[in-house]
Order: structure tokens, then sequence, then C-alpha cells
């Protein structure tokens, strides 16, 4: 790409022919601020926040959207520029829910930031008509009150290649986002995965908080109230106490969790390892045996929701493991609690996921192995920092501490399951094993790493020739199982996420600015973090964890045996009743 | 103004629906097919009522909110269905200055329907429009092709009882 020579603020500039003003002042080391642009997914030029002032246009002009030009002269921060801006921010919180004080994003608000930035004095100043208050508490998983929302899409964007199962309706004042024929969110197909609230500015999207109720049950005497955390966690939750994105917590999470007063601090990894003996299980069994193929991951409760909404007909692909995190409940209220001698009904089993939809799982049918839910609450990483706050626990000087025993034992295998490809790695790291029945060196199967959309592989194990697809995002899983169902591809084993990139880009995780994510990148450093600690453990394959050993001998039998069954598999249903 | 959704079951026929997937299948390639066949699916049904949006989103493979946020955007569609006699009151200034308010309030009074309403038997359909540039016969209504002028609410009863 040739560059062109532009002017900004008066320094000379030599930028790519191909950047927006936004993209060429970055190179200038000025962030033009912006409410309604999504990199590469929401370039509308519509909030006006980001207009800057260019020699000879008519008018001032939307540094996102347009592109730089030979001899262009800039200005971004002029006395029209600034005065511009400020009033578009006045004019936004005219028609703006203004409890900030109550407001769960105050202090990570895009527009708070910039009203304070701006120095506006009265944000009432325009106050006039206002968008009636219309909270939709429909969902399990998510909370939406429009007199909150400044009408940026983000939301849609993050939906549009999800379910797009939200859009902006009515015109004028009128517009609010919603669905069609203004459904609750309950009755469209949406599948939970939240990735509307990590794309929301404001306080308009955010999720359920269960926090209270995790408080609550650690304050009940009579409850044996243990935790456990997913991989993709302990890759995140730094960034909410101001730590470098991709930093590993898992040390000061155990730490601050214990703090919190959990009687038991264990880890998902240790089922996540229990996941790939029974799906490793299940896939042998298929393909020595004939069973229905390709065979279909099924940890993510997001792309559950999404196949039985959108290919009922594929539900026989789906592995019957439940998610590790229902596995995990599932081992906690029976092998857990007969070993503890503690009755099932007096556990209170809290999961912390990066994950919205898991909100929407545990209430799922057929996910209640000892006759109570497996699952008590689960709250995301977002709300865990909060309660981490709430409790002024200093996270960034704790200390770095152990799971329990003897859930918390885990292997490299488990902690991958994190970022889109790990779990179709770790499965391959047992399977390969369990076919040549050796313990071979090579660990890592590079193909299915990284942050595309979908990966392909082939693997010669043991004379057997196996297709694998990983798909992330309901966009690439749809590709993958049209070109199934079609007949193109003949895949073995797939693996499929509901959000763009894995658990790690979770809906559950925590929000960054815009700014943040068209100059860094999140998903690969949280990615990274995880396959350093993998790299970094002396178990890496899931087979090896002693715990899963000693759990099988004593409990399980052997994987895929009835009993496993009973507590660690579960069942799907075509849901057609959703408007799509 | 936001649009009023109908209430009324869906009475579509299969011949409806073969006949909308036909026109659609038509033009389905066309880049900026879907205006069209809204417009097409509101000739079909009178209406743009769920049932049909979900057609149109079923065949181009698209999400009923993205049918739905045109159809509520554009004045242009209804989502209440026309009875079978559509009463157009029109509200321009000139009627508005004499009066034409009042035959509103009297017809959904009799009717017991108001503005973008249909009643349950199909009969009657009530809509506000703006001027129809008969202002000299102000204030004026039409009953499907049937105009209707210098009125005051005391005419309406008997008009109406022409349509029973």
């Amino acid at each position: 790409m040739e560059n062109v020579n532009i002017t900004i603020n008066g320094m000379p500039l030599s930028v790519p022919a191909n950047y927006t003003i936004l993209e060429a002042a970055r190179l200038a080391g000025i962030e033009i601020p912006t409410l309604c642009h999504m990199k590469g997914r929401n370039e509308i030029g519509a909030c006006r926040i980001c207009v800057v002032e260019v020699e000879k246009a008519r008018s001032l002009v939307a540094a996102c959207v347009m592109p730089v030009s030979e001899g262009m002269v800039i200005k971004t921060n002029s006395k029209k520029v600034m005065e511009s801006r400020k009033m578009t921010i006045e004019l936004l919180l005219s028609n703006h829910n203004r409890s900030c004080l109550q407001c769960v994003r105050s202090g990570n608000c895009e527009l708070q930031t910039l009203a304070f930035e701006f120095g506006v004095e009265d944000a009432g100043r325009f106050d006039g008509a206002k968008t009636e208050s219309t909270e939709d508490t429909s969902a399990a998983h998510l909370i939406r009150d429009n007199s909150k929302c400044i009408l940026c899409r983000r939301c849609v964007a993050a939906c549009h290649t999800q379910t797009a199962v939200i859009g902006a309706n009515n015109r004028g004042f009128d517009t609010v986002i919603g669905s069609a024929f203004n459904k609750d969110l309950n009755d469209v197909a949406c599948i939970s995965c939240g990735q509307c609230i990590t794309a929301c500015p404001t306080g308009a999207l955010r999720e359920r908080d269960d926090t209270q109720k995790v408080f609550d049950a650690i304050n009940d005497p009579t409850k044996h109230v243990v935790i456990q955390t997913a991989p993709a966690v302990r890759a995140a939750l730094g960034e909410e106490f101001g730590m470098e994105i991709g930093t590993n917590v898992e040390g000061k999470m155990v730490a601050a969790l214990r703090r919190l007063g959990f009687d038991k601090v264990f880890d998902t990894d240790f089922s996540a390892d229990l996941t790939i003996m029974e799906e490793a299980t299940e896939f042998l069994d298929r393909v020595q045996n004939g069973g229905v193929l390709p065979l279909i991951t099924s940890c993510s409760p997001g792309w559950i929701r999404y196949c039985e909404q959108f290919y009922p007909d594929m539900l026989d692909n789906l592995s019957s493991c439940k998610s590790p995190q229902q596995m995990f409940g599932a081992v906690v209220k029976t092998y857990y609690a007969e070993k503890n001698g503690i009755d099932p009904k007096d556990i209170f089993s809290v999961s912390v996921m990066p994950c919205t939809a898991k909100k929407y799982e545990i209430a799922r049918d057929d996910q209640s192995a000892a006759g109570v839910p497996d699952l008590d609450a689960t709250i995301t990483t977002r709300e865990l920092a909060r309660m981490i706050k709430k409790a002024r626990i200093q996270f960034t000087k704790l200390p770095d501490e152990q799971f329990d025993n003897p859930l918390g034992e885990d292997t490299g295998a488990a902690v991958i399951f994190g970022a889109t490809g790990g779990v179709m790695e770790a499965a391959l790291r047992t399977a390969v094993d369990t076919l040549t029945g050796k313990d071979n060196e090579s660990y890592e199967f590079t193909e299915v790493r990284g942050m595309e959309g979908v990966k392909e592989a082939t693997y010669d194990v043991a004379g057997l020739k196996i297709n694998v697809a990983v798909a992330s995002g309901t966009d690439n899983a749809k590709k993958v199982l049209d070109a199934v169902k079609s007949g193109e591809k003949n895949y073995h084993f797939i693996e499929i996420m509901g959000c763009p990139g894995g658990c790690i880009n979770g809906g559950g995780q925590p929000i960054h600015s815009q700014a943040e994510w068209a100059t860094i990148d999140i998903k690969g450093l949280r990615a990274k973090a995880l396959y350093d600690q993998d790299a970094s453990m002396p178990i890496r394959k899931s087979h090896q964890n002693p715990m899963i050993k000693t759990i099988y001998d004593e409990y399980f039998e052997k994987p895929g045996s009835h009993k496993a069954h009973e507590i660690l598999h579960t069942s799907y249903k075509a849901q057609t009743n959703t408007i799509k | 103004m936001l649009k009023k959704i109908s209430t009324l079951p869906f009475d579509g026929t299969p011949e409806q629906e073969a006949k909308l997937v036909e026109y659609i299948n038509g033009i389905r390639d066309q880049q900026g097919c879907l205006m069209p066949i809204m417009q097409e699916a509101q000739a079909i049904y009178g209406y743009l009522p769920l049932e049909a949006q979900q057609i149109i989103a079923r065949e181009l493979e698209i999400s009923v909110e993205e049918v739905y946020g045109i159809a509520t955007f554009y004045a242009q569609f209804a989502l209440t269905p026309k009875g079978k006699y559509n009463i157009s009151v029109c509200l321009g200034t000139a009627c508005y200055v004499k009066g034409a308010q009042a035959l509103v309030d009297r017809i959904t009074q009799v009717l017991g329907i108001a503005p973008d309403e249909c009643t349950a038997d199909g009969k009657f359909s009530l809509e506000a429009c703006r001027c129809i540039g008969a202002c000299g016969l102000a204030p004026v209504l039409t009953i499907n092709d049937d105009v209707y002028g210098r009125l005051t609410d005391k005419d309406i009863d008997d008009i109406l009882k022409k349509y029973e």
C-alpha cells in the first residue's frame, strides 16, 4: 500500500493511503474519541463524536469513516472541533438516564468518560423529551435498559455475526434497540452469549448480577460454599484491577476467593480434564462403532442454544457430555458430597465464568445429577471483580495461592480450554495416546490454535485419518455446519464455541473501550496467557491428571460407564418456538 | 410515530405464501431486493404480519429483526391489516381546522377502533392521512374509493350504515 502525505495539527505525516483519519491520527499519537465506531464491524459514522476539521471540507468530518488523501490538512482539536464534540455529548446526555451513581458501568462508561473529559458542567443543558425506560429483564443472563442507550448500534453489530436478534426499530426519536415485534429477548433466538454487553459503551446492557446471592450464601453458616473457576477467568480478571492484558492471575484469584470466604476454592480445569476423558471416549466409540459423526463439542452453552434453535437436525452430533461447569457441579454434589459426608442440599455451588450463557445453562433441564441443581449460582469475571472490590480485597497485593484439593488438580490440556481450539487440542492429546497405547511426546497441535474463525486440520493417528475443524462465533459455526450438511466437508470431530475467539472473549469478560480493541490484540494476549501456562505445566494431558485417575478408580469406574453417563452427561431438545 | 401491531389472528393462506415465495425466487439475487419483497408481501397480505416477515426472513436467510427494523422505519409498511372498508380521515391542515378530529373521534366511538386499527370482523379499518387535495371539501374522509366531504361528526353514523 502506497503512502500519502497529510498534516495533522501542523505535523507532516506519511500514512498508508487506505487509512481513515482516525487511524492516521493514532500514528501521530492522538486517539480521536469515538462512540459508535467498531473497527471492521460498525463503521457507520453516526455518533459524530469523532469529528475533525479538514481544510477545504464544507463541514466537520467523521474521522472514523473518512479516508485520508494526499495533501489533507487535519485539525483534531481546534476550538470548532472541541465545541462540536462537547455539544454532541450534551445532546446525547439530554436523552440519557443519568443515574450514574447506581450504574454498573460507572467508571467504565465511555459516555461518562467523555462528559468528564470535555468538562460538561450541565448535563441537563438540552433536556427535553426522554426515551421511556423499558427494561427487558426476561433473559436469564442480561438486562437491557433502553433509557441508557445512545443508539450507537455496537450491540447490533456484535449480534449481527451471532444471531442478529436485535436491531434498531422505529425511526427518529422513537428509535429503540429491540427485537422483532418488540418481543422480549427470551422469546427470540438469543443465545445468551453476551457479546452485546461487552460491545455496549454505556450501562444500557448489563449482565444479571448474581453477586448478592453469592454473598448471602457465604454468610449462611448452614451452607458449604464451593467455587470453581473457569480457565479463561484467570487470563482476564487482572484487567479489572489495572493489570496488563494477558496477565495470568490464577494465584491471586485463588487468594482473593479464599478471602471472600468460600469454603473450598476449586478449579473448573479439573472437570475440563474430566470432559476430555468422557468426550475422547465418546469420540473413539463413535469412530470405532459407526456412531454419528462428526462429533461436536458441547462445552459452550451459547453454542448449544444456537444448535438447538438453528440446527435442531444436528443434535445427535453433539457430544452428550455436560459442559465442564456442569460436570464440576455434578461431581461436587455427588462424589465430593459423599466422600465428605455432606448433604448435597447443604452445598451451595458457585462458578465464576467468562460467560453469560452459563447463567442460562444452570437452569437447563437434565442438569441435576444429585436431585438438586448441579450449580446454584454462576457469576461472570466482571461480577467476581465487583465482589473483590466490594470486599476491599487488595487484589494486586495478594500472594499467589494454590487451589484446594482434591478438585483443584489440573493439567495444561485443561487450561487451554479457554481459547478457541483448546478443547480440540486437549482431546487430541488424549485420543492420540489412547489410540497408540503409549505416552506420545508430541503435545502440541498448533494447527488448531489462533484466532481465525474457522481452522481445519487432518491428523494421522495410528493409521486413522482424523479430519477436525474448529469454529468460534456462530457465523463461523454456521459455515462449518452448512459445509457438513451439504457434504462438502467430511469432518470427524468439530469444536465449536459460541463466542468469537472462544471463552477468553466471552460475554462475561472485562469490558474495554473500542480504542483498546482497535490497538491491542486483547483476544490473542488472553489466549497467550493460557498457552504459556500450559507450556509451563508438568502434566499436559488430561488422562495423566492423578485426580482424574483417582475419581475413575474410586467412583466412575471408567470413562463412559453407566454411572458416568448418569452424572456427567446430558440431553438436548430442539427449540423451534423462538423467533429467529 | 410508533406503529401499532395487530393483535388479530393471522389468516394467511398457503396460496398467499406460495405467491410470495414465487416472487422472492424471481428477485432474490438482486441487490436490495428486500424492499420490493416487503412491498409485494404487503400487497399480498394487506399488511406485514409476523408470519409474513418470517417467510421473508426464512427465504432470504436473514433474521426477522432485519425485516422488522425496515418495516417500522418506513411509513409505507403497516403492521395492522386493512379492513374490507378502509376509512381514511384527512387530518391535513385545512381539514383539521375544520374539525376532522371530531370525525375520527366519532368513528372510534362507533366502531371501537383507533387509527391504524382494524375491527375484529375485518370489516372496517381506520387511518389518519395527510392532505388528499380536496381542501374545498374539508373536512373530508374516504372509504375505499368513495369520497365524503363537508362533514360533521353527526354525519358519521349514516355514512357507516351504508357499508353494513
